[in-house]
């Protein structure tokens, strides 16, 4: 019993189902890793015990019943962006410290469905801004694999959390990267899935056109059957796809002979760690093994990306931010002189540095006389970068490459210069801009810390990436590396 | 393109946040080190490129007009700063 933290979903479903063991004593063994290791890694805001062991036992009496979901009983940690009914959502910021939300995310109500156990919120940068966990209200998340680095972010706090064995699987949402780099810089299993395929309802907007919430495990397969609870069509997502429901475990047994991989080559210039091209390489030769063919290919417009996205997020987010008003709900300051000191000074408090930024950068982007310049353009150069991958697809099947530039970087090290933070994102930002899927994982390691392998699809091509990442986990085992301090 | 202090405060009143003065010089030279670096989308010619709203280009949906939530406005109200009866309060706008 004690190696439960070390089972994947796929074996704790299999335990499950067998009786080997019960929800609540699965879910008991997931709350004392947590109350055990979470004070070195801060990778949850709010841990939800009483309600977990309440769901667990339902799980129980429902798998009793002969009711069970294949994943009923399971627990996860939630990343806080998520709504929860009845329990504080922070989007990791101030403005929400006490936020209870009135209402359910589509996620979150899937998972109830499906008889899973929400262990509780984790931690994250701040409205989902950032790429390290350091813009958090409640304090940095720290990397299980080395304490002194960033998880990354902004799903770091699921990403510690389920690196460190203290959750089997979580969610992340991503919007620039921000569920693949920190799959990345904590050795797990990130897939950001096609826009559109899991819904956005309830799930705290950042950037509406790129947004995608998705599953952190540890395995490939892991993320397949956690993919099958939470994507489909709702009504209540106004850009939520109509498609028929698909197993996303169907194809991951089949054969890689003749997969043909594209390796943009623009990814392995300047800025890369060449020990992290060099484990993307030695990636590669793993999946020519397999049958797979690898070649070149080219995405000239790839290094657009950062910078329409840096003018499509902030303005988006400074629309959807702009509900924040002290009124309803949220933070509200002290003795208001005015309503517009209210709004000025409830906004000033409750959001941070990097938040303001965001809202700074899209507002002035937005207003009058600079939309054409900015926010058009950026919409124009989303079409180029699209229409590179578009191209790209005519001759591979998948695209390859880093996740990220470097490995883990140190707490506080890239925190003085905004923009020295957005290049983490160099290689995941453009799969967001033209809506494909993307996921990365684990494929070695540079001086203890892990490396990500970013794949990408065309799209709703999630089923074929799996299978790709399936694959190489079967002749792998980066994946089943543990941080040995979290052991 | 380079903000100057100015320029940040008027951009700060739009989006109705309060910037401590002391803040200022810093934010003015971070917005602008932003901006310079979006710039370089000015370097590529988009004069026949069409917008991409959405990535797979598909419109928002319809429905049909009718009520589908039920009333919840008591559960709505009860995380509000400061409601009465059954109203949001604000400072008084008008004198």
């Amino acid at each position: 019993m004690a190696e439960l933290h070390h089972l994947s979903l796929a074996e704790l479903a299999r335990g499950l189902a067998g009786g080997d063991f019960s929800s609540v004593e699965l879910t008991r063994a997931c709350l004392q890793r947590i109350e055990a290791h979470d004070r070195k890694l801060n990778s949850f805001i709010t841990v939800t015990a009483e309600q977990a062991l309440k769901q667990a036992a339902e799980a129980d009496a429902r798998r009793r019943g002969g009711d069970a979901a294949p994943l009923t009983g399971v627990p996860y940690a939630h990343k806080d962006i998520f709504c929860t009914r009845g329990v504080r959502t922070t989007c990791g910021s101030r403005m929400l410290e006490n936020f209870i939300s009135p209402y359910d995310a589509t996620v979150s109500e899937r998972f109830n469905a499906a008889g899973l156990v929400m262990l509780g919120k984790t931690n994250m940068d701040e409205f989902a801004m950032g790429s390290s966990n350091e813009t958090s209200y409640f304090g940095p998340v720290r990397n299980p694999w080395n304490t002194d680095c960033v998880p990354g972010g902004s799903s770091g706090g699921t990403a510690a959390a389920v690196a460190a064995r203290l959750a089997p699987f979580g969610t992340g949402t991503d919007t620039g990267g921000s569920i693949r780099q920190p799959a990345a810089l904590c050795g797990i299993t990130g897939i950001k899935p096609t826009y559109g395929c899991v819904s956005r309802w309830g799930m705290i907007a950042f950037a509406s056109s790129l947004d995608q919430g998705g599953p952190m495990t540890r395995t490939v397969e892991d993320a397949a059957l956690v993919l099958n609870v939470i994507c489909g069509f709702d009504p209540r997502d106004s850009t939520s796809l109509e498609r028929p429901p698909e197993d996303y475990a169907r194809d991951l047994n089949a054969s890689l002979k003749g997969l043909r991989i594209g390796l943009p080559k623009e990814y392995f210039g300047a800025g890369l760690d060449p020990a992290v091209a060099d484990a993307v390489h030695a990636a590669m030769r793993e999946f020519e093994k397999l049958g797979a063919v690898v070649r070149e290919i080219s995405l000239p417009n790839g290094h657009l990306s950062i910078p329409a996205y840096y003018v499509v997020a902030p303005a988006e987010c400074s629309s959807n931010l702009s509900r924040f008003d002290g009124v309803r709900y949220g933070h509200r300051c002290d003795k208001p002189k005015d309503l517009m000191d209210l709004y000025c000074r409830s906004r000033g408090e409750g959001f941070g540095p990097e938040v303001q930024r965001r809202i700074l950068i899209g507002t002035y982007a937005l207003s009058a006389g600079y939309y054409d310049a900015y926010y058009l353009k950026a919409q124009k150069i989303r079409r180029l970068i699209r229409d590179d991958f578009a191209r790209a697809f005519k001759e591979v099947d998948l695209i390859a490459g880093p996740t990220s530039p470097t490995t883990a970087f140190k707490i506080g090290e890239k925190t003085s210069d905004p923009v020295t933070m957005y290049l983490s994102d160099i290689y995941t930002i453009a799969v967001n801009l033209a809506g494909l899927p993307g996921m990365s994982i684990p494929a070695g390691f540079v001086n203890d810390l892990p490396v990500g392998l970013h794949i990408i699809g065309n799209y709703f091509g999630e089923a074929r990436m799996l299978n790709a990442a399936h694959q190489y986990q079967q002749a792998t085992d980066w994946h089943e590396r543990r941080p040995a301090a979290f052991a | 393109m380079a903000l100057s202090q100015e320029e940040v405060l008027a951009i700060a009143r739009l989006a109705r946040l309060q910037v401590p003065a002391e803040r200022l010089p810093a934010l003015a030279r971070q917005l602008s080190g932003i901006l310079e670096f979006v710039a370089q989308m000015n370097a590529v010619d988009t004069g026949n490129v069409e917008p991409l709203a959405h990535p797979l280009e598909v419109s928002a949906r319809m429905r049909e007009d009718e009520v589908t939530e039920p009333d919840r406005r008591a559960e709505f109200q009860a995380i509000a700063p400061a409601v009465e009866a059954g109203l949001y309060l604000v400072p008084k706008v008008i004198e």
